[in-house]
């Protein structure tokens, strides 16, 4: 029975690299998603992720599927979007949820386009839906680095950024870290897309993001279990996933995300907060005892 | 302590208020009333400087931006975010203890201190999300208390409370002023004015009225003040531009 949940860990290198690819993912990311959902901006995160790839095709269309090209489009992209869809937002009445669905509409759209015209179908599969069991040198270091940035940054600006998700107002009225949090926030927030775009793809990277703190809130109460139980269901997602697919012979992304969208559905029906049935059952002993 | 000079506030070049002209002097306990609308969030956050005057200024005279503190209205916190009341008292710390540093043994007393002054002993640790909107009411003051400001802006906070909390709540803030705070807060219960607060400005896109509560409450300044806020809203969008 270990020998099936160790043997491919050991026996093989690209196995290796992508637990550790996705452990490191799993560090920077899930606590990102948890402040992401209580923020109640996961649907910008998903836009976000969208927007990321019109850059990371132009990288491509420079330099094939090269790690640095596409890192430094994305980011280029994702920072650009972070910038207009503020303005956007303050210059527009339209409402934010139907102006982010107009970009990251059109950024997926035009990412594929690009990618289409220089690359093969194979390309395509592998920007969209990322390449866990190929993980390189340089792809590693810069989940590693990616993974450091953030944990550093959510370290110092953790106060700022809470206090900011709470009362805004009232951190505008005692300091000037309103601003820097929020902007550096969304920044670790495009960082960490463009890191997960590597191990998962750009529909995926999201996912890996969000679907860990949606399902921990369902059983946690307080931000910090909030926090660590997110890492470690992201953590597992990714474990899990990685032998299903090995096993299995299925992409291993979307396994990932199917596990953690598994954990979903058993968390709605029985978390511990707000679970459909636990509530029943509550409500039926009230009943019982009354 | 401050003093507006010809002020004229509002959003996005539409004013709510027009030139303003008053002075708010140490130790004054002022009501500022007025129609929905009339300015009155907004001259708050002025003074604050998270809105800029369109016209006119705010002086301030011996008091920095730090000495003061701000009460949001309820609404304007995310009360669902998974924090705990000690936490979330813990913010008004931000002075002593900025982004970085950890909250010490005698902090913990401050805060703990605080809320017991306003009735919330024993629930340190609930969840900011599972009180009442009186209990958070008094979650809110508490961390006014561990501010130590000596200027205290304070929106609607009597909004959606229970009467036994507003009693609480009133008392606190009459110690706070007894021990020499400056206090000014939107308040919309005329009874409570009459009852507790020395001082009224009235506002209604200018100023209708400010001084002694007895002798500016009158039927007649208060029919002015809804007439006027009430009225053409949508007439004085450029009224800036014709004084400018």
């Amino acid at each position: 029975m270990l020998e099936i949940l160790t043997g491919p860990f050991a026996e093989f290198l690209f196995m290796k690299r992508a637990l550790l690819g996705t452990l490191m993912l799993s560090i920077s990311t899930a606590p990102i998603g948890v402040f992401l959902m209580l923020r109640r901006m996961s649907l910008t995160g998903d836009a976000m992720s969208h927007a990321i790839l019109p850059g990371a095709a132009i990288g491509f269309l420079f330099a094939g599927l090269s790690v640095t090209a596409m890192t430094i489009g994305g980011l280029i992209a994702g920072s650009l979007v972070v910038l207009l869809s503020g303005v956007a937002a303050r210059q527009t009445d339209t409402a934010e949820d139907s102006s982010l669905a107009a970009f990251y509409l059109t950024s997926l759209a035009i990412g594929v386009m690009i990618i289409s015209m220089s690359g093969s179908n194979v390309d395509l599969m592998n920007v969209l839906f990322g390449s866990t069991l190929a993980l390189d040198n340089t792809a590693l270091i810069l989940l590693f680095i990616i993974c450091a940035i953030t944990l550093l940054t959510l370290a110092v600006f953790y106060r700022p950024l809470v206090m900011e998700c709470i009362d805004a107002d009232f951190l505008k009225s005692i300091s000037r870290y309103g601003a820097a949090a929020h902007y550096g926030f969304l920044i670790l927030v495009v960082l960490n897309l463009v890191s997960g775009f590597h191990a998962m793809g750009t529909l995926m990277s999201v996912g890996l993001m969000i679907l860990p703190a949606t399902v921990a809130r369902f059983w946690v109460k307080q931000l910090e279990p909030l926090i660590l139980l997110s890492v470690l269901l992201a953590f597992i997602a990714c474990v899990s996933g990685l032998l299903f697919s090995y096993y299995v012979s299925v992409p291993t992304s979307p396994t990932i995300i199917t596990s953690l969208g598994a954990a979903y559905f058993v968390s709605v029906l029985f978390g511990l907060n707000n679970g459909i049935v636990t509530q029943w059952l509550i409500r039926t002993r009230k009943h019982l005892s009354a | 302590m401050l003093k507006f000079e010809n002020l004229t506030i509002g959003y996005n070049r539409h004013p709510a208020v027009h030139h303003l002209n008053a002075t708010i002097s140490e130790g004054d306990f002022i009501a500022l009333i007025g129609p929905n609308g009339a300015g009155k969030s907004t001259l708050l956050k002025t003074i604050l400087g998270h809105v800029l005057p369109l016209e006119g200024k705010v002086l301030f005279n011996n008091i920095s931006k730090t000495e003061i503190s701000y009460l949001p209205q309820s609404s304007a916190v995310d009360r669902k975010f998974p924090i705990s009341a000690e936490q979330f008292v813990a913010t008004g710390l931000w002075h002593e203890s900025g982004p970085f540093q950890r909250i010490t043994k005698e902090q913990r007393e401050k805060i703990h201190h605080a809320l017991r002054r306003v009735g919330m002993h024993g629930f340190e640790k609930r969840p900011i999300n599972a009180l009442s909107g009186g209990q958070f009411q008094r979650v809110l003051f508490a961390r006014k208390l561990i501010q130590n400001a000596r200027l205290l802006l304070l929106d609607e906070p009597f909004a959606a409370v229970d009467e036994q909390t507003i009693e609480d709540l009133m008392k606190v803030l009459i110690e706070l002023h007894n021990s020499g705070a400056t206090i000014v807060a939107v308040v919309h219960n005329l009874e409570l004015v009459r009852k507790y607060f020395p001082k009224t400005m009235i506002l209604s896109r200018e100023l209708i009225g400010f001084g002694l509560t007895a002798e500016v409450i009158t039927t007649e300044n208060l029919a002015r003040a809804s007439s006027i806020g009430f009225g053409d809203v949508k007439a004085d969008i450029c009224e800036v531009s014709h004084h400018a």
